[in-house]
């Protein structure tokens, strides 16, 4: 049993090739989505305030490039932190709810209630909480958006096991603690992959979102966007949701990168036709 | 002592009620009182709904009795659970998509802590007992049902249990695959030499694999004949069309019509009870 060493699947480098085709269709949308935006604002003479050009974005991204980058790494460890402390209680959270079922059934109602509050309706109240300048009150906005999709996920995965596998288990006189280790966590974890994608975009909103409502200038992408809309520099706001939308982006990339690796055995990862 | 040493499951005054919906409690078995004997295999056939299920896992300490005693090789069910006496063959082959075929047949292993040398030896002779040689290194979904459920079958032989409880574990499969699956599980049986209790509903097949047919009635779940298949052994591909063969089975089928199963019976079963009785005639 050489666990480590995996042949290389037939097949693998036929899906790899493919799966560079497919990229192809998705750049020349973005190449010339580009390009249509920046002939259009020029052809129909869009007002600068309404709709910056392409090139006028870049030419403020590179004015702007060291307080961006500073304020964009401030503002990425918020969401990272908020992402972190968020997916943690929420998965341990999850394994709580599905160990003991009496108190998962009568605490669900409420999270799942929970769930639909308008979390960032919170931030004015987290800054007085935890100080207007203090970056844990972004922080806990964005971890508090992350809590919910992901336990609700994990606990959807660590629950939604065929009842014959743990008759199986059973029949091997296992407990609780090998049952979650062998049948219900590694059963869970394409639902909590799926949480996580979600909880990285909503780590980025949550901590952009609560910079709005105030806080240290230096570290605040949300700060610049809002301040230099207020004095109508477009193109500069415009800049700061580039970078923000460039560190979502990665974020995302990272965790699906992870799932990747991590649900490689998965059939929708390697492919039902290898069968 | 050696009668009892000689008995792999002993059931006395079995019983399960369940609670249903409105107070009104269900019987699902009704005073079962069964004897195995050590290297039989008995298969239990009845409509859907007359507990056979319920039965091997009241022998498999899966659900509690709310009544009688069970015992597994001369001890209450629940010791034997917890001396691993048994493997188990679900329908569903319930094979674990993250772990390769050798990892899934490794699984109890694993959980005995044996070591990695020893249990790679034992996965490669039970994948050699139900010819899935190679395939260690697959994942369970790129095999067929038919191998999938091989598969889970290795599981169950891999700690060599005494006893084998299946619960209608060729149900899901074509009828050919189910017929070639039924020849191996002889072939595996006589080397093996671990008692077999085997539900199905298929008449065909409960006569063909079974020394004996314990046939069951439906609500409150009963025994209601023990017919004894006294077909030669080994059993090959012509015992299926011996006269002896189709006497068998008309006569398990009375058993079925006698305790009240015939309009009960479940689709599959009325159906090849048709087809049968065409080939009968």
């Amino acid at each position: 049993m050489s666990a480590i060493i995996e042949p290389v699947p037939p097949g693998m480098f036929r899906r790899a090739g493919r799966r560079a085709s497919d990229w192809i269709p998705a750049a020349v949308v973005l190449v010339g989505g580009v390009a249509l935006w920046q002939i259009l604002v020029d052809a129909l003479n869009i007002q600068k305030f309404i709709l910056p050009t392409p090139t006028e974005i870049i030419t403020a991204l590179r004015q702007n490039w060291n307080t961006l980058r500073v304020r964009g790494v401030a503002t990425f460890e918020v969401a990272l932190g908020g992402f972190a402390i968020g997916v943690g209680l929420g998965m341990l959270v999850a394994l709580c709810l599905a160990r003991w079922r009496r108190l998962g059934r009568a605490v669900l109602p409420y999270a799942i209630a929970a769930n639909a509050i308008p979390i960032i309706a919170f931030a004015p109240i987290f800054n007085n909480w935890f100080g207007l300048l203090n970056p844990v009150s972004k922080m806990a906005i964005a971890s508090v958006i992350c809590f919910f999709p992901v336990m609700i996920n994990s606990l959807r995965g660590l629950t939604s096991v065929h009842p014959s596998s743990i008759e199986l288990m059973r029949s091997y006189a296992a407990g609780e603690a090998a049952t979650f280790r062998r049948v219900r966590i590694p059963n869970s974890l394409p639902y909590v992959f799926s949480g996580l994608k979600v909880a990285t975009v909503l780590a980025m909103i949550g901590a952009v979102v609560s910079q709005y409502f105030g806080g240290s200038r230096t570290t605040s992408l949300g700060l610049f966007i809002k301040e230099n809309t207020a004095e109508a520099r477009f193109a500069q706001a415009w800049a700061a949701i580039v970078v923000a939308s460039v560190l979502g982006v990665g974020l995302y990339l990272t965790v699906a990168l992870i799932e990747r690796f991590a649900l490689r055995w998965h059939p929708s990862v390697r492919g039902r036709q290898e069968r | 002592m050696s009668a009892l040493a000689d008995v792999a499951v002993s059931l006395r005054g079995v019983s399960k009620r369940y609670a249903g919906r409105a107070g009104r409690a269900v019987d699902a078995l009704s005073s079962i009182d069964l004897d195995v004997r050590a290297g039989e295999f008995v298969s239990l056939i009845g409509p859907s709904g007359c507990g056979k299920s319920t039965l091997l896992r009241v022998i498999g300490d899966l659900i509690a009795p709310t009544d009688g005693e069970i015992l597994v090789n001369g001890k209450p069910a629940h010791q034997a659970r917890l001396d691993r006496d048994y493997g188990i063959v679900f329908q569903d082959p319930v094979l674990y998509d993250w772990r390769t075929v050798g990892r899934n047949i490794a699984l109890p292993l694993e959980m005995l802590r044996w070591d990695r040398s020893t249990r790679a030896a034992r996965v490669q002779e039970m994948l050699e007992l139900v010819e899935l040689t190679g395939f260690e290194d697959h994942h369970p979904w790129q095999l067929s049902g038919g191998m999938q459920q091989r598969v889970s079958i290795a599981r169950a032989l891999s700690l060599s249990p005494a006893l084998l409880l299946m619960d209608e574990p060729f149900g899901a499969l074509d009828e050919m695959t189910r017929e070639r699956l039924n020849i191996e599980l002889l072939r595996i049986w006589e080397r093996s030499g671990s008692t077999v209790v085997f539900v199905t509903h298929s008449i065909t097949e409960a006569v063909f694999l079974s020394t004996r047919v314990v046939v069951m009635s439906s609500r409150p779940g009963r025994v209601a004949a023990v017919v004894d298949i006294d077909l030669p052994q080994p059993r090959e591909a012509e015992t299926r069309v011996a006269p002896r063969f189709f006497e068998l089975v008309t006569l398990v089928r009375g058993r079925l019509r006698g305790a009240g199963a015939e309009l009960d019976v479940g689709e599959a079963a009325r159906e090849e009870a048709l087809m049968l009785a065409e080939e009968e005639r």
